[in-house]
C-alpha cells in the first residue's frame, strides 16, 4: 500500500512520552537526521533515513503522545500526519513503541493505531527491566491478540535492530482485526461515513468526524460533507471518548492475561529511595539549586573557551581575508559584513551545545521530571508550570539556548509566556555593558562600611531582570489566559544512567537547527548593520586621503566615518525621542548598532570616543566616558543617565539573535515583532522614569 | 473520598471522576476506575502530589487531584504490581 509513487518508503515511529522511540530513532537514524519544517505548525518533526541493503527508507519520529485524540500541539499533530493521506509526512507504515513496564497504557495507544487500519507493527522495548521483576511477555502471543507482528528490540543494546530492519524492508501488513469497533455513533452518521470511506474501519470514520469537528477551513471535500453532517446530528465527544477508553482498557486486560506470564512475580516496590532524597522537603530543593548552579555555571563559563577559540578563529579569518583581498567596499562587506556575521552565529554553538548536553542528560536519567514537580508550586503563582524554569535559568546565561529549550513545554500557552519572559533575564551578553556603565556612573564605596556599591547595582540588575520576567508572566494571566482545560500531569520516570548517545545526538541537532535556520536570519540582519553602520547617505564625509591630510589619526578617522554613516544620521534623528530617557546621539548610535548583540555597546563607545590602541581598551573607553562633558560643562554619563541606560539594557529587545531563534521556534514573525515592541516599550518607560526621578 | 485527600504512604481505589473536561486525558495516562493507586509524597513545597498507578509514578496538582473520586474500602481487587 504504496501511496507515495516517488521518494522512499515512509515509517513512522508513535508511541507513548518516555517509551524508548527516540533511543529507537537514533539507533535507526544515526546522525541522518533533520528537522521538518511545516508552515504553521509549531511542532517539529524529525526525519532521518536508514540504510537497509539497496534501499532507502525514511524514518518520521512523531511527538510522544498519550493517545490518538488531538488535545495538544504534539496530538494534533499525530492525528494529522496518521489520518491525511495529503500530508507530507503521511507514512506507508507505523512502527508503535511499546514500553513493556507500563504495558497497560502503552497498549491504549497501541489498539487505536491499530484501528486506524494503517499498516503497522509494535515493537516492544524495556522487556529486560520486566523480566528483572520476574514478568515475561510473550511477543508471539502478543503479536497473535494484536492481530499485528510484535518485535523486542532493546536499542541500547543494539538488540533487535537489525531483526526490524528486516520487516522495514518488506512491506507491512494491515491489522488483522479491529480492536474496539463498537462506536455509538448515530446510525445516520456512520452510514454515511461508511460511504464517504469505502473499506474504512469505524475507528477510522470516528476520527474523520472528529477531525471533521474541530477543522474551521478544510478542503477536503469529505471533511466538509461530514461537517455537514453534524450540524443535524448530536454526538457527544466527551461521552463516546470516555467510554471508549474504557472498553479498550477492558480489552487490553483481556490481551495482557493471554500473553503475559506474571507467574513468577517478585514483590517489588518502585523505587523511592532515590526520589526520598530528591524530592525531600530540605535536600530536595538544596540539591536542585545545586544541580541548577551547576548546568549555568557550566554553559557560562565552559562554554567561554569554545567561545573565545571562534572569535579568534574569526578574527584570523579576517585578517587573513584583508591582507590578500584588493581595499574596496566588496572587502569590506566579506570581512565586516559576511565574516563577521558568520562568526557571530558560530559563537553561539558552544552554550547551545553545552546547554542541551546537560538538559539531555537531565532529562534521561529523568531529573527532569523532578525540576518540574519540586518547582511547580513556585511558577504557578504567575501562572506557569515547573517546566518554565529550566527556559528561565538558562536565560541567565544565555537567551538563544534558552529559547530552544522551551520546547518540553507542552502547553503551548505556557510555552509561548516563557519564550516572551525569558530575554529578561540577564545574559552574558549584558555583563559587558553592565560592568562599563557601573564603573563608569556609580561610585565605588561602599554602602554600611562592608557591601560594595557597584556590587549591589550588579545583583539588582539581576533580579530586575528576574523581577520583570515574573511581572509579565503574571500580567498575561490576564492578557493570554490559559485555557482551563489543560491537565499538568506528568510522568516521572525511573531513574536510570544517560544515554550517551542520545546526549550526543542532541548536542549535534540542536547546534545545527540554530545555524541552519536561526542563521539565515541573523547573517541577513547582521549584513544589514553593517551597512547601516559603513555607508552614508551621501558622501559628507571625506576619504582616507583626505583625512590623513587633515592629520586624523585612524582611530579618530573611524569615529567620524561612523558618525556620518547611516546608524550615525539615525542615532541623531531618534535623539528627541531619546532624550527625555537621558541619552544624547553618541548613546542613540550605540543602541542602534548593539541590536546586533548587546555587548557591541562597548566596542561602539570605543569607536564613537575614538579610542586609540587594542590594549587596554575598556580602561579607555571608561576614562573617555567618565570625562565627557555637555556644551554647559556637565557630566554627560550622569548618575541618572547611566541608570537609565542601565534599565534600558535590562529591559530592552536588543538582540538580532534571539528574535531569529523566537521566529524559528514559534515559526511567524508576530510573536518576535510583539516581543521586540513590547519589550522595547518596557525599557523606555522604564528608562524614562528612572531617568526623571535620578536628574 | 477524593485523590487529594490521601496521606503519604495511603493507598485506595480509583473509582471515578467529578471532572467532565478532563477524565479522559487522566484516563489516557492511565488513570482508570478501578486501578490501585497510592500517593507516594507530596512536593517540598506542598503541591504537587506524586502517585503511584500500576509501576509508574505521575506527578498531579492537588487541584487535579481532586477531581479523581476513590475509594479506601475496595482494596482487594487489584494489586500495585499489575503491568
Amino acid at each position: 500500500m504504496n501511496t507515495h509513487a516517488a521518494g522512499p518508503k515512509k515509517i513512522a515511529l508513535v508511541g507513548n512520552p518516555n517509551s524508548g522511540k527516540t533511543s529507537l530513532f537514533n539507533a535507526l537514524t544515526h546522525l541522518r537526521q533533520k528537522v521538518g519544517n511545516y508552515p504553521g505548525v509549531t511542532v517539529d518533526i524529525k526525519k532521518g533515513t536508514t540504510q537497509i541493503g539497496s534501499q532507502k527508507i525514511e524514518i518520521i519520529d512523531l511527538p510522544g503522545t498519550y493517545s490518538i485524540y488531538p488535545k495538544s500541539d504534539d496530538e494534533r499533530i499525530v492525528s494529522e500526519v496518521l489520518l491525511d493521506p495529503t500530508h507530507p509526512s503521511h507514512p506507508d507504515a507505523v512502527i508503535v513503541v511499546i514500553d513493556a513496564t507500563n504495558l497497560k497504557r502503552n497498549l491504549l495507544f497501541c489498539s487505536q493505531i491499530i484501528d486506524i487500519g494503517l499498516p503497522v507493527m509494535a515493537v516492544l522495548t524495556m522487556a529486560d527491566m520486566l523480566e528483572k521483576r520476574g514478568i515475561r511477555i510473550d511477543p508471539a502471543k502478543l503479536s497473535d491478540q494484536l492481530g499485528i507482528p510484535v518485535l523486542l528490540v532493546n536499542a541500547r543494546r543494539q538488540k533487535g535492530i537489525d531483526k526490524l530492519k528486516h520487516y522495514l524492508k518488506k512491506d507491512l501488513d494491515t491489522p488483522r482485526k479491529e480492536i474496539y469497533s463498537d462506536i455509538p455513533l448515530p446510525p445516520a452518521l456512520l452510514e454515511a461515513g461508511r460511504k464517504l470511506y469505502p473499506g474504512a474501519g469505524n475507528y477510522f470514520i470516528w476520527l474523520e468526524i472528529l477531525r471533521a469537528k474541530e477543522s474551521r477551513r478544510s478542503r477536503d471535500s469529505r471533511i466538509k460533507a461530514l461537517k455537514q453532517l453534524l450540524r443535524e446530528e448530536e454526538v457527544n465527544i466527551e461521552v463516546i471518548q470516555g467510554k471508549e477508553t474504557l472498553e479498550r482498557y477492558k480489552k487490553i486486560e483481556e490481551i495482557i492475561m493471554e500473553s503475559v506470564d506474571d507467574s513468577l512475580r517478585k514483590s517489588v516496590q518502585i523505587s523511592d529511595r532515590l526520589d526520598d532524597v530528591f524530592t525531600h522537603r530540605v535536600w530536595g530543593p538544596l540539591i536542585l539549586l545545586a544541580i541548577l548552579f551547576l548546568v549555568f555555571q557550566a554553559v557560562f563559563y565552559l562554554a567561554e573557551f569554545p567561545m573565545r577559540w571562534v572569535e579568534d578563529g574569526t578574527a584570523w579569518v579576517s585578517s587573513v581575508f584583508s591582507s590578500y583581498l584588493p581595499a574596496g567596499w566588496f572587502k569590506n562587506l566579506l570581512v565586516e559584513g559576511v565574516i563577521a556575521g558568520l562568526g557571530g552565529i558560530v559563537v553561539f554553538i558552544p552554550q547551545i551545545a553545552i546547554l542541551f548536553g546537560f538538559l539531555s542528560i537531565l532529562e534521561d536519567t529523568g531529573y527532569m521530571a523532578r525540576i518540574s514537580y519540586i518547582t511547580d508550586r513556585i511558577m504557578r503563582g504567575v501562572g506557569l508550570s515547573g517546566k518554565s524554569v529550566i527556559p528561565m535559568i538558562s536565560g541567565m546565561a544565555c537567551a538563544i539556548p534558552a529559547i530552544m529549550a522551551t520546547r518540553s513545554i507542552e502547553n503551548w500557552r505556557n510555552r509561548l509566556v516563557t519564550i516572551l519572559i525569558t530575554p529578561f533575564m540577564t545574559c552574558s551578553a549584558r555583563l559587558p555593558v553592565y560592568a562599563l556603565l557601573i564603573s563608569v556612573g556609580v561610585p565605588s564605596g561602599t554602602l554600611l562600611g562592608f557591601i560594595n556599591l557597584q556590587g549591589l547595582v550588579l545583583l539588582s540588575m539581576y533580579l530586575l531582570g528576574i523581577g520583570m520576567s515574573m511581572a509579565v508572566a503574571y500580567a498575561m494571566r490576564f492578557l493570554m489566559p490559559a485555557d482551563g482545560k489543560s491537565l499538568f500531569v506528568m510522568e516521572m520516570p525511573l531513574y536510570r544512567a544517560p544515554r550517551w548517545r542520545n546526549v550526543f545526538i542532541t548536542m549535534y541537532e540542536r547546534s545545527k537547527v540554530f545555524v541552519t535556520e536561526a542563521g539565515k536570519v541573523i547573517l541577513v540582519i547582521s549584513i544589514v548593520l553593517w551597512f547601516l553602520a559603513s555607508f552614508g547617505p551621501a558622501d559628507l564625509g571625506m576619504s582616507r586621503e583626505e583625512a590623513a591630510t587633515e592629520q586624523m589619526t585612524p582611530a579618530r578617522y573611524k569615529s567620524y566615518k561612523l558618525e556620518h554613516s547611516f546608524a550615525g544620521y539615525l542615532g541623531k534623528a531618534i535623539e528627541p525621542v531619546i532624550r527625555p530617557i537621558g541619552f544624547d546621539w553618541r548613546m542613540g548610535i550605540a543602541v542602534i548598532t548593539s541590536f546586533a548583540a548587546r555587548e557591541v555597546f562597548a566596542g561602539t563607545m570605543a569607536t564613537i570616543y575614538s579610542v586609540e590602541g587594542e590594549g587596554d581598551e575598556f580602561h579607555s573607553v571608561r576614562e573617555a566616558m567618565l570625562h565627557d562633558v555637555d556644551d554647559r560643562g556637565r557630566k554627560v554619563y550622569s548618575l541618572a543617565t547611566v541608570l537609565s541606560l542601565l534599565v534600558f539594557y535590562a529591559f530592552a529587545m536588543q538582540c538580532m539573535s534571539t528574535l531569529a531563534v523566537v521566529r524559528r521556534e514559534t515559526k511567524s514573525w508576530k510573536w518576535p515583532a510583539i516581543q521586540f515592541a513590547y519589550m522595547t516599550l518596557i525599557a523606555y518607560s522604564a528608562s524614562f522614569i528612572v531617568y526623571q526621578l535620578f536628574r | 473520598m477524593r485523590l487529594s485527600d490521601l496521606k503519604p504512604g495511603e493507598e485506595a481505589v480509583i473509582s471515578g471522576f467529578t471532572d467532565e473536561l478532563k477524565y479522559l486525558q487522566l484516563m489516557e495516562m492511565g488513570c482508570i476506575p478501578g486501578e490501585k493507586v497510592r500517593l507516594l509524597s507530596r512536593a517540598p513545597f506542598g503541591d504537587p502530589i506524586s502517585i503511584q498507578i500500576g509501576t509508574y509514578k505521575l506527578s498531579i496538582r492537588k487541584s487535579e487531584a481532586r477531581n479523581i473520586l476513590v475509594d479506601m474500602q475496595s482494596e482487594d481487587r487489584r494489586s500495585l504490581q499489575q503491568v
